[in-house]
């Protein structure tokens, strides 16, 4: 990743998804919840940009939003260089082959009633293998790329193990040689013995199949393992955005600093200074206004409560969005500066 | 030790299903000492809460029944102890909380009806003075404006906040053992080092002895002193948290630890072990960790190890440990280990 040129493979551009909230007797919209609100970022070709964030920062939504299953309020998503959210539904369907999405839990995402013959070839029939014999021998190749066999293709989800099932999960999402897979909590619900398994088997596949992911996860130490990037989100925005090292052994936001500080560590022998931040996350419903974490910052200035900071960079491809890094002048600059920061 | 507050000796709790019988806890002993905080680690299904709802008597019978073994709690049995005696212990000499305090809290009362009727169950004090203590404690466990929140009912309040009001219900009685079963677990991070802390607070501050159940090994670093680790019902090793997260003996405890991505320095690939997490089922032969094991050898797959001392108050299931096995095996393992381990 390091001097090559970076391609840009999808950028996500002032993206927005506000659910509204009903209420009343005639089920009218009271409210909004803004569970994505403006995030930016660009993944380059063959990296994987791992998000991070406490739960309800819209994690989710982001990667829904991103491939359209759900529908983005606002903003502008890119996947090689051509704007998808004005895509119609056949072009879309086209471009799904590109772009797949694993779910954390293996359990729910698989059909209970159908074998895995059947569940993999779905997937290959949708995006035009119509040759029955073609379809079972690319399903038992495929088996075969994620560590299971040929023989458990006749088998049933239930069959299988969580690790096993989450196999099949990426076995179908490989089917039609995709370019970027949104990966929203692969290894959560799996035994540590077993995430191990499939986290170094993720990494093989995103080198024998020059894949990009998007690894959306809540355990910071998973996250920092796979990823050659790394985003923080608080409450539907990205507060922080950078290499993996530059932000685990260098975090720049107050928010980053204390989700570090709090992950306990495994080895005894290291001595943190522990930052508890005091309160909850507050409601999405009703974010803070101004920076949207100044209720707990520990640094939170006047300035903080009244004007919103922007996601800007501060060293090369650092991006942060805090008042204690950027000059009043940047503060005034537009989104201009954001987007052609962060595509240098 | 004469300050011992819990010791479970061979316990085995059993279900019996109409798959058959699960034996989902064998043979476990475990000692927790006044002030100690104990830590029992394992993955899914290794028997961790089946441990902690058996000294409380909790295990739904049928299907579950206590088959044999000791749960002795200040010189008691509980396995003997009549539900009437169980009803005065819990919530009051022992307390419990739970991964989701949701169901543990009723919807239908303010968390003020449910604190004072605790309180009043087991102290002798007015309603006033019950309700004074609860805002104390609410107080106490850093629940900010007490004396509003003690009106409202569990669902306006977040997932940290109910768990806040969980650990003060739990404390509100003084407890000489708290047993917590996974009580961070639903938690994000950064409430998860709140309640850390508190419980922290409340070990020095009061003695108190906690069982701490959780799958991370994380919080064993955290917040206990020894730890214990199960796999697949069966108490695999023990020691003092750092004895057993730095210098883990059991093949089952190196293969864990060494399987977390670790949050500082590098590694390249994660070491995995081989294999799934096997159900607890009757009539095994051999060691449960043996299909998974680097180490293995023909004794693992006939017999069933015992706990073999491995050092001061620590134990390791594994023949590796069984001095009648001569030093080769001994050697034989530590060689391949530091080739794997450099
Ligand atoms: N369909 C929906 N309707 C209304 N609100 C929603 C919907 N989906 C998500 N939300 C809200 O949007 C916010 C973001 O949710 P999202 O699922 O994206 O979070 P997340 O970061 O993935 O959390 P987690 O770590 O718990 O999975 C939350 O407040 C959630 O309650
Ligand atoms: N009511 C029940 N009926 C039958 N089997 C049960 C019952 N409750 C638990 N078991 C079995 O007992 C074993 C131990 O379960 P237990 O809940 O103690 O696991 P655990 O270590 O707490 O796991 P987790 O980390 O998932 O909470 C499991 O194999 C489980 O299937
Ligand atoms: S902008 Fe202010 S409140 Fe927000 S993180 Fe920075 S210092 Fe804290
Ligand atoms: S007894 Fe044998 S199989 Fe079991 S942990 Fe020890 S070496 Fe491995
Ligand atoms: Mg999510
Ligand atoms: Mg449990």
């Amino acid at each position: 990743m390091q001097q090559q040129i970076k391609k840009p493979l999808l950028e996500v551009d002032g993206l927005k998804k506000y659910f509204p909230i009903k209420g009343g007797v005639f089920g009218r919209t009271v409210g909004e919840v803004k569970a994505v609100d403006g995030l930016s970022f660009t993944v380059y070709e063959g990296e994987i940009l791992g998000i991070v964030g406490e739960s309800g920062c819209g994690k989710s939504t982001t990667g829904k939003a991103i491939l359209r299953l759900i529908e983005p309020s606002e903003g502008s998503v890119k996947f090689e260089d051509e704007e998808i959210t004005s895509l119609g539904p056949v072009e879309m369907r086209k471009l799904r082959r590109d772009m797949q999405i694993i779910f954390q839990d293996p359990y729910a995402s698989l059909n209970p009633r159908h074998t895995v013959e059947k569940i993999i070839g779905e997937s290959l029939l949708i995006h035009g293998t119509t040759s029955k014999k073609e379809r079972k021998s690319r399903v038992k190749q495929l088996l075969e790329v994620v560590g299971l066999s040929a023989y458990h293709a006749s088998r049933y989800p239930h069959q299988f193990s969580g690790g096993q099932r989450q196999r099949i999960g990426i076995a179908r999402a490989l089917a039609n040689n995709p370019k970027l897979i949104i990966c929203d909590e692969p290894v959560s619900a799996l035994d540590v013995s077993v995430q191990a398994q499939v986290l170094n088997l993720m990494e093989e596949l995103r080198d024998a199949f020059n894949l990009t992911y998007v690894f959306i996860a809540h355990d910071l130490s998973v996250v920092k393992h796979i990823s050659d990037r790394v985003g923080v989100m608080y409450l539907g925005r990205m507060v922080e955005l950078t290499g993996k090292d530059e932000l685990y052994n260098h975090p720049k936001h107050p928010y980053t600093q204390a989700l570090l500080s709090a992950v306990p560590d495994p080895d005894p022998d290291i001595e943190k200074e522990r930052i508890i931040l005091k309160g909850d996350v507050p409601s999405p419903a009703d974010p803070p206004a101004g920076c949207t974490f100044h209720t707990r910052c520990p640094m939170a200035m006047d300035i903080c409560k009244q004007v919103k900071p922007e996601f800007l960079p501060i060293e090369d491809n650092h991006f942060v969005a805090c008042h204690l890094y950027h000059s009043e002048q940047q503060n005034i600059s537009n989104n201009n500066l954001v987007k052609e920061g962060e595509h240098e | 030790m004469s300050d011992i507050v819990l010791e479970i000796k061979d316990l085995s709790t059993h279900f019996f299903t109409d798959r058959g019988e699960v034996p989902a806890v064998e043979q476990v002993s475990i000692r927790v000492h006044k002030g100690e905080v104990v830590g029992i680690v394992g993955e899914s299904g290794c028997g961790k809460s089946v441990t902690s709802l058996s000294i409380m008597q909790l295990v739904p019978n049928p299907p579950g029944k206590i088959v044999s073994g000791e749960i002795n709690f200040k010189g008691e049995n509980l396995a003997l102890a009549t539900e009437k005696r169980m009803k005065k212990i819990r919530g009051n000499e022992i307390s419990m909380i739970f991964q989701e305090p949701m169901t543990s809290l009723n919807p239908l009362f303010t968390i003020g009806n449910q604190m004072i009727e605790a309180i009043r169950i087991h102290q002798k004090v007015s309603k006033k003075e019950a309700r004074e203590k609860s805002i104390e404690m609410l107080k106490i466990v850093g629940i900010p404006r007490a004396e509003a929140i003690i009106d409202e009912y569990p669902h306006q309040l977040s997932g940290g906040m109910r768990q806040r009001i969980m650990i003060a219900m739990s404390m509100s009685c003084d407890p000489e053992l708290l047993i917590a079963d996974e009580p961070t677990t639903a938690l994000d991070v950064t409430i998860q080092a709140q309640i850390l802390e508190l419980m922290r607070t409340l070990n020095h501050e009061k003695d108190t002895a906690i069982l701490f159940i959780t799958h991370d090994l994380g919080v064993v670093a955290d917040i206990c002193d020894r730890v214990v680790v199960m796999y697949s019902g069966q108490v695999v090793e023990e020691g003092t948290k750092r004895e057993v997260l730095k210098d883990p003996k059991h093949p089952y405890s190196k293969g864990l630890i060494r399987s977390i991505p670790k949050l500082h320095g590098r590694e390249e690939k994660l070491y995995s072990i081989p294999g799934t997490v096997p159900k607890p089922k009757m009539d095994r032969i051999g060691c449960r960790f043996a299909p998974r094991c680097e180490f293995a050898f023909e004794r693992c797959f006939e017999e069933n190890p015992q706990l073999y001392p491995t050092g001061e108050g620590r134990f390791s299931r594994c023949f590796l440990y069984d001095k009648s096995e001569g030093d080769k095996t001994i050697d034989a393992a530590t060689n391949k280990e530091a080739t794997i381990g450099g």
